[in-house]
């Protein structure tokens, strides 16, 4: 990489020239086998509320996210699903370092990326991308489809040299299955699946190893929903892609991910692989979650039980203490209100060979037989 | 504070056939387009299809497929213009709705038929209070003075479960959370025990655990006041919990009406089939999805034929040319399928494939 002989204001933030350098020959170094490839431990973000306009005083805050844990292997996909306000969208931010946290860390090959800022950081989100919601909002409606997917080499310019940018973009565009010749289109001319498309070849024109996808799929019809996941489980083969799979479909999130995590009100409630936690829930709100979903099978819908959850989602503002799913929980206990259970495997599993033995944080973790997305 | 509850009971849902009169609601031959800069857009293209008291009719499409189009155009709410009625009639209780007087379309709207919207934030009025909005309902139909329809308003809220109604009748909609909002614009469409009910998409904005709760409420009120319910969606789970008898659209027809428990397990038309097995399924774990290839039509160019026939698997040069009708479905051997009907050429082919 050529050195930049003239450091902008925003490097001043980074620290030494070296630290620099060592970040960046961290970044360009394959993830060892069995490293997780992006750790977060213990990340929490509080949104201040204040009152007042001129001597503003911090009244509480909204703990959009408090205290989760989780680690994505390289070429895996790692679904998180929850309701919406349970943080889901907040941790992407958070790892996209688009927010900072107010506690916790993210560990990206071993370096904590919420300290890093100017061209550290710039060397980080080359390796970390990401995909969008809304397709019809993502991208910038003024801008051609080869601006939009080569923006990224005006940012990173060393990935792709100035003349080589428009086979690089239809390079890209071949790869996501949308004709080259496209290329000086404008966003409306295209479907909202065909924008998806846009929107990934965007998210991979930096040869990322991650990308954070934020409910890729679901403002797309079902017929096209099904192109776009097949898409995105080519890509994952060809380039060893890690995902991490937000959404809040639960079987789209089941059929794409290796390992799914479970939030409620900004916790991580379980975590297992896709067997573990659709098969063998331990969680009562996973239960809840799976058992709310309608099974596209008409045949026996009579006979299925189903737990229907009372109330709504608590305010993150004001969160129940102990357990925070305890106000809408039917096992909860008085312990439930002191206690704030871990997420870890449960006592009685410990030493037992099951599926259900995955982490769990409920005091009163067990099976139950639920009907499957 | 949660409870377990089995979803509904045979009895309760079997409403459909016991009655022997005429259905509540009929749409023939319904033609919509509208006329825009670039050309005629033909929305809605012959949709036929019936609704009776207690039944719950699911029509299922993607974006364009022309099933909200139909609905406004039942309910008296579509623009016109740039909308059009081009042909057609929707007959309720057997007198056509086209032909009647704005004063009387106006006395069906609301009182016999009603309609839930997609989504209540923006369906509902931000700047009046929901009892205020619940209450309209009393005093233009029923000429209620404020009071008593202040009174109404919270007996709606209590009735739609919506904990503490007397303290929240002064509340404005963003108050309340979504599932809330939904339940309100449930309460709105119930306020004066209409006939007929048009959901179109109610939970597609909601949370799984919140559609649960929205959906089990909207089976309970239709049970207890026989209602007719069509449900508008493209959610194929939705669907299988609900609905009676079930209409698939696509560009602007009906390609295949059969009875819920038939239409899952044996698909007659190649959209219904591809839409079912695109949907991700256990068994299919870490294989690839199948997906319709292409894309919906665009509603100013509908293909010639049939109007699937550039996206299906078994197309032909027949499929190419001539439009296909809705083909009552039989088994092989002839044996009638009641309620079922097929508009594809092949519908044979596909229903033992």
């Amino acid at each position: 990489m050529p050195e930049n002989p003239q450091p902008t204001a925003a490097d001043s933030g980074a620290g030494a020239p070296d630290d620099v350098a060592r970040v960046e020959a961290v970044m360009a170094e394959p993830v060892s086998r069995g490293e997780p490839i992006l750790s977060v431990r213990n990340l929490v973000k509080h949104f201040p509320l204040t009152q007042g306009i001129v001597f503003r005083r911090q009244v509480g805050a909204v703990r959009a996210v408090d205290g989760v844990s989780f680690d994505l292997h390289q070429g895996e996909t790692l679904g998180i699903v929850g309701e919406s306000g349970c943080g889901k969208s907040t941790v992407a931010k958070l790892l996209m370092n688009l927010e900072r946290p107010t506690a916790g860390e993210v560990l990206y090959k071993g370096e904590d990326i919420t300290r890093l800022s100017g061209r550290a950081l710039k060397a980080v989100r080359r390796n970390i991308q990401m995909v969008f919601q809304d397709p019809y909002t993502s991208l910038n409606p003024r801008m051609t489809v080869g601006d939009i997917i080569g923006e990224p080499f005006d940012i990173h310019p060393d990935v792709a040299p100035r003349g080589d940018r428009r086979r690089k973009v239809q390079e890209l565009l071949d790869v996501v299955g949308l004709n080259p010749e496209y290329i000086n289109r404008y966003p409306h001319q295209f479907s909202g699946g065909q924008r998806q498309r846009i929107g990934i070849a965007r998210g991979l024109a930096l040869n990322p190893e991650i990308i954070i996808c934020d409910e890729p799929v679901s403002a797309l019809d079902v017929s096209v929903q099904a192109q776009v996941i097949n898409l995105m489980e080519k890509l994952q083969d060809e380039f060893n892609l890690s995902y991490m799979f937000i959404a809040h479909d639960l079987s789209v999130v089941r059929h794409i991910s290796d390992r799914v995590a479970v939030m409620y009100l900004g916790k991580v409630v379980e975590v297992g692989t896709d067997q573990e936690i659709y098969e063998h829930p331990t969680h009562p709100y996973t239960q809840a979650l799976l058992s709310a979903v309608p099974v596209p099978d008409p045949s026996g819908r009579d006979q299925r039980e189903r737990i229907v959850l009372t109330g709504d989602v608590p305010s993150p503002a004001n969160p129940p203490s102990g357990c925070r799913f305890r106000t809408r929980c039917w096992k909860a206990e008085e312990r439930c209100a002191a206690e704030i259970p871990l997420l870890a495997v449960p006592e009685r599993f410990k030493d037992s060979d099951t599926p259900a033995a995955h982490e769990s944080a409920c005091h009163f973790a067990e099976e139950k037989d639920v009907v499957h997305a | 504070m949660s409870m377990l509850t089995k979803t509904g009971d045979a009895s309760s849902r079997g409403g459909a056939g016991e009655s022997s009169t005429a259905p509540l609601l009929e749409v023939r031959d319904l033609h919509v387009e509208f006329h825009t800069r670039d050309g005629v857009a033909k929305a809605v293209n012959g949709v036929t299809y019936d609704v009776s008291a207690g039944e719950t009719l699911a029509v299922l499409g993607e974006s364009g497929s022309g099933k909200s189009v139909t609905a406004q155009a039942i309910m008296g709410i579509l623009d016109m213009p740039p909308g059009k009625i081009s042909q057609g009639e929707i007959l309720f209780r057997g007198r056509d709705m086209l032909r009647m007087s704005g004063e009387e379309r106006r006395k069906i709207r609301g009182q016999k038929i009603a309609m839930i919207f997609q989504d209540a934030l923006s369906a509902l009025n931000p700047v009046l209070s929901v009892g205020y909005q619940l209450g309209e309902m009393f005093r233009v139909h029923q000429g209620a003075s404020r009071k008593e329809a202040k009174a109404k308003a919270i007996e709606l809220m209590d009735r739609v479960r919506i904990p503490a109604a007397r303290q929240r009748v002064g509340d404005f909609p963003h108050q309340f959370s979504g599932g809330m909002r939904q339940r309100i614009m449930i309460a709105m469409a119930l306020a004066l025990e209409p006939d007929l009910i048009i959901a179109d998409e109610p939970t597609t904005a909601l949370d799984v655990t919140v559609q649960a709760q929205v959906m089990e409420l909207l089976a309970e009120l239709q049970n207890e006041y026989q209602m007719g319910l069509i449900l508008i969606t493209h959610d194929l789970g939705v669907v299988a919990d609900v609905a009676d008898k079930i209409a698939v659209m696509y560009a602007g027809r009906i390609v295949e009406t059969a009875p819920v428990q038939d239409i899952y397990r044996r698909p007659a038309h190649p959209y219904t089939k591809g839409l079912l097995e695109s949907i991700p399924r256990l068994d299919r774990k870490g294989q690839e999805l199948y997906a319709i290839k292409g894309l919906p039509p665009n509603l100013l160019h509908i293909p010639p034929g049939c109007a699937f026939n550039p996206r299906c698997p078994r197309a032909q040069d027949v499929c190419r040319a001539d439009v296909p009708p809705l083909h009552p479905v039989t088994e092989q051997d002839g044996t009638e399928l009641p309620g079922r009907g097929s508009a594809c050429h092949f519908w044979k082919e596909t229903l033992d494939a």
